[in-house]
């Protein structure tokens, strides 16, 4: 068995490296050969893994999170094998396994940590039987898709229900929270700063009514979305008091956040080199998980402060301006991916863009593959009125372009200042060049194959360094 | 629900949103953002109510009533008010004119009744259909009707609604009842039927999705012209370059 297994492996990666060679990212190209060979690979892999595995899923922030659990993990001195790509699916994580495949049934590794799509949970929990499983997040996503809220919610409570994982969630969120009834060996997250408290909930937010008896919820803090500080007034449901949590929490612009972290064994200060709430709950997500792990506070304080931004998330890139006829001269301009794909999640990149002051150059690229949702309804949730007198250019491009700018102009946007260029090469060039001074950065928010196809062209451009290292 | 404040008749567009905290799950206030923008910038006032669980409706305060889609519990809870608050005031509204504009779930709702199963949700009735959730797959696509809007001088172009539907339920259109267009690519009632939605005078249902009007923004006038009382030509036209982008955009998407 062992023996036929190392073979199907080799065949495996070769196949990858043949999808390599083709231009193909690779990702999970071999996983899915290997997994046709053999259906039970990925638990057969995992069980070589000496510390087992943790899984990560979230509507949103599963890469970012996994990304700064690795920060911290590694600096506890633990081997990771981790699926940086972020292909979370069956293939993306077996293609991961085999990567960390050595000769004679060992890994190069010792913990599995493994960002998992929201839909393919239950399938790789029972393949992995995972020691910890966080929950993050459940905002409405690509509805064409995922299906409703309430549908994935069911499926990650029977994951809960047959796994002996232990749990990591998410206190604010009342769907996710509501997972951890009746176990008492819950790490829950969450923040405490009623400074960050919104005036009322946003429009798009979602479980607004009690998972258990219906009656509509009472926020007595609102921080994201739907995430804050909640009771049922009927059932007399609650939010549950974190082990893990967040206060004074200062936000930095488009650059950085600072928070002070509290866990069991006391205080610590994280100064984030990620902006926005959205990214102190994702800090806070990966210290919680790392607290389940063990991992003494102090180094995770540091893991955190060290973490940088995933691919494509608050990523900063310089281009490079070429001189123009005209006689400008050959400049750099400092371009930052923040990428949006679903209501919530853009509301918080609009929010962190409000936060920084003066008026602002946008490239907006609104793709409608499969992997961003083809419908692309979901702009109206968001709220770009809250850029609609800070926006100095728009650049819109994409296979929707035109969808994007509709809504830009309906959030109050001056036309004159709306512009549409559905080639996104010539759309980057041109949203650059156009620059009020010297030091305005250029801000590009794209959906998810918009962002992989803006990097492919940074790479080309010699910008930026593959993401698939 | 706010109260009404005096309106002079057509300087004012009075649009109400049932349950726009439950039924909006595809984004549906593009529709809202939509008709006020296109009311301000012609200097028409605009003025937006809301009725939501609870709340009784008053059919003769408002000129248009909208109810988008939800999530199958949400729509349940919606449904049983809907009977209890506010068949009545929608069906004075209908009787006397003002628009009713049920999209995706809302849709279902203004039938006779939604069949999950054993369970049947029941609909108020102002459109003669009849919606069931069979076996077979979800009905998700991009889609594109020609509209049958009889009283429209609108040129072929214009007769086209473009945008998104997604629903399990399959809706059918009792002898007699005109749907709202016929489907040139997509799924519409039923997957089969090759008609979209259902309309009778100023009650139209449909399944194209959440923002439908910023997608075509010719209906949205025509909406705000009926709603108004105004005739042809009386709308002030706006200048709607992105718009004609966006709706070729959602044409195109559909393959049409």
């Amino acid at each position: 068995m062992s023996a036929t297994l190392q073979v199907k492996l080799a065949l495996a990666r070769a196949v990858g490296a043949l999808s390599r060679l083709r231009g193909g990212g690779a990702t999970s190209v071999p996983g899915k050969v290997l997994m046709r060979l053999q259906p039970d690979a990925i638990g057969a892999l995992g069980a070589r893994l000496r510390m087992g595995s943790v899984l990560v899923s979230a509507t949103n922030g599963k890469t970012t999170t996994a990304t700064m659990t690795a920060a911290v993990l590694q600096r506890a001195g633990i081997e990771l094998v981790h699926n940086q790509a972020g292909a979370n699916m069956a293939g993306g994580i077996a293609t991961t396994l085999i990567g960390a495949s050595r000769p004679h049934g060992s890994m190069a590794g010792e913990l599995g940590l493994f960002e998992v799509d929201e839909l393919w949970l239950a399938s790789l929990a029972a393949q992995l039987r995972p020691r910890v499983v966080l929950l993050g997040n459940l905002f409405r996503d690509q509805l064409d898709r995922y299906g409703e809220l309430e549908t994935i919610a069911e499926s990650w409570k029977r994951v809960i229900e047959d796994g002996a994982a232990q749990l990591v969630l998410n206190a604010d969120d009342p769907l996710v929270a509501d997972l951890g009834r009746g176990r008492s060996d819950v790490v829950y997250f969450g923040l405490e700063d009623d400074t960050l408290a919104l005036p009322g909930m946003a429009h798009a937010a979602d479980a607004k009514h009690c998972r258990r008896c219906g009656a509509p919820y009472v926020f007595d803090a609102v921080y994201l979305g739907h995430l804050g500080h909640y009771h049922c007034p009927s059932c007399g449901q609650s939010r549950p008091a974190p082990t893990v949590s967040a206060g004074e929490v200062r936000l930095e612009g488009v650059r950085a956040a600072r928070f002070t972290l509290s866990t069991p064994a006391g205080q610590a200060e994280v100064s984030l080199a990620l902006p926005g709430l959205y990214n102190v709950y994702n800090a806070l997500a990966a210290a919680a998980l790392a607290t389940a792990l063990e991992v003494p506070l102090e180094t995770i304080a540091a893991g955190l402060s060290s973490a940088r931004a995933a691919f494509g998330r608050a990523e900063s890139v310089g281009l490079a301006i070429p001189a123009t006829a005209g006689g400008a001269a050959a400049a750099r301009r400092e371009l930052r991916i923040m990428l949006i794909k679903n209501p919530a999640g853009a509301n918080e990149v609009l929010r962190t863009l409000a936060l920084e002051p003066g008026e602002h150059d946008l490239l907006g690229v609104l793709n409608d593959q499969i992997a961003d949702g083809r419908d692309v309804s979901w702009i109206w949730d968001a709220d770009f009125e809250l850029l609609a007198d800070r926006v100095r250019l728009a650049t819109c491009s994409g296979t929707r372009a035109a969808d994007l700018a509709a809504r830009l102009k309906y959030a109050g946007l001056d036309p004159s200042r709306i512009h549409i260029q559905s080639d996104l090469g010539a759309a980057l060039r041109e949203a650059a060049a156009e620059r009020p001074d010297a030091d305005a950065p250029l801000y590009a928010l794209p959906t998810y194959t918009a962002m992989l196809s803006l990097r492919e062209l940074l790479v080309a451009r010699g910008e930026a360094s593959s993401a698939w290292s | 629900m706010a109260d009404s404040a005096p309106a002079t008749p057509g300087s004012t567009l009075r649009v109400c949103a049932l349950y726009p905290d439950l039924m909006n799950i595809y984004a549906d206030r593009g529709n809202l953002i939509v008709l006020e923008r296109r009311c301000a910038w012609r200097g028409i006032g605009f003025q937006l109510f809301s009725s939501s669980l609870g709340e009784p409706l008053d059919g003769g305060e408002h000129d248009l009533f909208y109810i988008g889609g939800g999530q199958d519990r949400d729509q349940r809870l919606c449904a049983e008010d809907l009977i209890e608050n506010k068949r009545e005031g929608l069906r004075a509204a209908a009787a006397r004119g003002a628009i009713v504009l049920g999209v995706c779930g809302g849709y279902q709702l203004l039938g006779h009744s939604y069949a999950l199963g054993e369970e049947e949700i029941p609909g108020v009735g102002l459109l003669d259909v009849r919606t069931v959730r069979e076996d077979g797959p979800r009905l998700i696509g991009n889609v594109a009707i020609e509209a049958s809007l009889d009283e429209m001088d609108a040129n072929a172009e214009e007769r086209v609604l473009a945008g998104f539907e997604n629903h399990g339920g399959r809706t059918y259109l009792a002898e007699g009842q005109a749907p709202l267009g016929r489907v040139l690519k997509g799924y519409g009632n039923d997957g089969r039927s090759g008609v979209e939605g259902a309309r009778t005078a100023n009650t139209i249902g449909t399944y194209l999705h959440g923002p439908l009007l910023p997608k075509n923004v010719w209906f949205a006038d025509w909406l705000i012209s009926r709603a108004l009382g105004l005739g042809p030509g009386e709308l002030a036209p706006l200048e709607d370059g992105i718009e004609r982008q966006t709706h070729r955009s959602a044409r195109q998407a559909a393959g049409v």
